[in-house]
């Protein structure tokens, strides 16, 4: 059986009189591929930045790793974020006066260690080694996004959180993304994606749907993952 | 190991600070631009500051000595003493030292003072004084300068001939005889130790003081004709030093030289000293304005730095920077900007003094090397100074809502 390396546990989050999350609980394993779904406003993004440690709840617990991390105060967060989770975003968010390869080991930098070959070995991956040298300007979208990856896997998280990775990427691009993860998965990453995408949604092993700040369905689509 | 973990994180932070520095040149040009006017203005006045002593001093020096030497007692200066006392004051300091020997001399029978003098210095001393014709000098010490009242009385003009007649050093003047004639005058002086020379008009000399009243001759001339070495009644001193140091060279000399009496000319030496003081309080107060507008010019350019790149800010904090490793990038970059606009800054102020001191000096003004550093120095410490505030907004910065935020 997996090491359970999310727990999420009668969690709440209010921001004054709208509660956006609400008592939710969900445990993911190592290992897994989550994609969770739902309407705007229906508390994606809320989920996701408490598990990516850039907020903590109002009420109950989440436990990264076997740590509770509700009452960590930021500057513990920033560490535990740095340690422990890869961030792709939908905007990509790469640092524009800085090439593909210094993207990666900004990541490193923070870190621990920049690595040029390290760096050149995750642009590799997403196969861009070819564009390592190349600023953000220069690349397309699909291509920033795989920096984005490349630079979200660089120190080896628990987990690769994923916001809308998809959403500003045309289909090819997106199946590039799609394919990306799918080996990553295959390597033994746990991958957490928020997606609008069905399509997306659907390839992951295990799909949460959110409404009003609850989850009201919990698919398990290892039938029909490939 | 540890030495390549530092080295290797040194020059990312380097790659970092740099990058966004000259990869986004076109939004900081403003930036550097300020600091660079900001220390153009400071290196300059700092050296118009300390140049205008020296350059205001000699213009002061313009309006007559401002150190008179006398001998104490009885006794006259000689040369040995003339040369100590160049020495003690120190040639950099002299913009004129003029010793003076005045003699008794007839004219037709008339008495006037022949001032016996270095008419070189004597010129550096008194360029005010005005003269048709020319300045004597030591080449043709044959022709000499007439005071303006002599040249009057005895109807003298450029390029005359007049006789001197005098008594030899040492031999006790007489008055002309009020019961002989000329002749018989002029043969009971010429009985004792006498002199006779023909002095031909080379400059009129015009001041309305005192000096119109005096023959101007070469002192070596002097002392030839009345048959004596070198022995001065005064020294006229043409100084660059404020009263204080005036003060204090008039104290050494009595102290060094203790057979000259030195005696400062105040007049001249406080109104020296007050425009000098106005002088450099104004100076001092537009470099401190102008110290100030660069901290707002930079205040502002780094506030709207941080809120422009407030989703890169976000980016790093969300992949783990800590507040004070954004801040210390933030702040590398204050001191990039500081140190580009800063050297600029020296070599462009030094231009500004120097086409200030030629246009309103009419002299160049020397480089100070140590402006480099300084001026360096103090706006990397403005920059940094002025960036603390908006750096620490990047406390204030979170990545979630920011990063969400479009």
């Amino acid at each position: 059986m997996s090491k359970k390396i999310l727990e999420l546990q009668n969690v709440s989050k209010i921001y004054g009189n709208l509660k956006a999350l609400a008592d939710i609980n969900l445990s993911v394993n190592a290992g897994d591929w989550l994609s969770i779904m739902g309407p705007s406003g229906s508390g994606k993004t809320t989920m996701i930045n408490l598990i990516g440690c850039m907020d903590t709840p109002s009420t109950g617990s989440v436990i990264l790793d076997g740590v509770d991390i509700s009452k960590e105060n930021a500057t513990s967060l920033t560490r535990i974020r740095r340690d422990k989770i890869g961030l792709i975003f939908q905007q990509f968010h790469l640092i524009s006066y800085l090439t593909a390869v210094e993207n990666v080991m900004v990541a490193q930098y923070y870190h621990s260690m920049p690595d040029y070959d390290e760096a050149m070995e995750a642009l590799e991956k997403v196969g861009l080694k070819d564009r390592a040298k190349h600023l953000p300007a220069q690349l397309s979208g699909g291509e920033q996004q795989r920096v984005c990856i490349a630079r979200a896997l660089i120190n080896s998280p628990q987990i690769l959180l994923g916001d809308e990775p998809t959403g500003n990427l045309d289909e090819e691009n997106e199946g590039i993304v799609v394919e990306l993860f799918r080996t990553l998965h295959k390597e033994g990453v746990t991958i957490i994606i928020v997606t609008h995408d069905p399509e997306v949604g659907d390839v992951a092993q295990r799909k949460i749907i959110l409404e009003h700040g609850r989850v009201i369905d919990d698919i398990d689509q290892t039938a029909t993952f490939k | 190991m540890e030495n390549k973990r530092k080295g290797s994180r040194k020059k990312m932070y380097l790659k970092m600070v740099t990058g966004s520095l000259i990869r986004r040149a076109s939004r900081l040009i403003i930036a550097v631009l300020a600091i660079a006017i900001g220390a153009t203005i400071l290196s300059g006045l700092v050296t118009i500051y300390y140049d205008i002593p020296e350059q205001l001093g000699r213009e002061f020096r313009s309006y007559g000595a401002n150190l008179i030497i006398l001998p104490r007692g009885d006794s006259k200066i000689t040369r040995e003493t003339l040369n100590a006392l160049k020495n003690l004051i120190g040639e950099n300091k002299i913009v004129g030292m003029a010793p003076y020997r005045y003699h008794t001399v007839k004219i037709n029978e008339q008495p006037y003072i022949i001032a016996g003098t270095d008419l070189l210095q004597a010129q550096k001393n008194s360029p005010f004084w005005y003269i048709e014709g020319e300045w004597g000098n030591s080449q043709a010490p044959d022709e000499v300068m007439t005071g303006h009242a002599i040249a009057e009385t005895l109807n003298l003009k450029l390029g005359d001939s007049f006789m001197i007649q005098g008594v030899k050093y040492g031999e006790q003047a007489q008055a002309s005889g009020q019961n002989l004639s000329a002749i018989e005058n002029q043969k009971r002086d010429s009985a004792r130790q006498n002199f006779h020379k023909n002095l031909k008009v080379k400059g009129i000399v015009s001041t309305g003081g005192a000096e119109e009243g005096f023959i101007f001759a070469d002192i070596d001339l002097l002392d030839e004709l009345v048959g004596d070495s070198f022995r001065a009644d005064v020294i006229e001193c043409s100084i660059i030093a404020d009263a204080v140091e005036l003060e204090n060279l008039s104290a050494r000399i009595e102290k060094e030289i203790p057979e000259l009496q030195p005696r400062a000319v105040r007049r001249l030496t406080q109104s020296q000293d007050i425009v000098l003081g106005k002088l450099q309080a104004l100076v001092l107060l537009v470099t401190v304005v102008v110290l100030i507008i660069t901290v707002i010019s930079v205040y502002t350019t780094m506030m709207a730095m941080i809120a422009e790149r407030r989703k890169e800010i976000a980016l790093k904090k969300a992949l783990g920077a800590e507040n004070k490793l954004v801040m210390g990038e933030l702040l590398g970059e204050g001191v990039l900007l500081g140190l580009v606009g800063g050297a600029l800054g020296v070599f462009l102020g030094f231009e500004f003094a120097l086409q200030v001191s030629l246009n309103v000096f009419g002299r160049a003004i020397n480089f100070q090397p140590l402006l480099i550093p300084v001026t360096i120095a103090i706006f990397i410490f403005i920059t940094v100074a002025a960036s603390i505030i908006p750096v620490r907004k990047v406390m204030d910065i979170h990545p979630a809502i920011v990063l969400k935020g479009e």
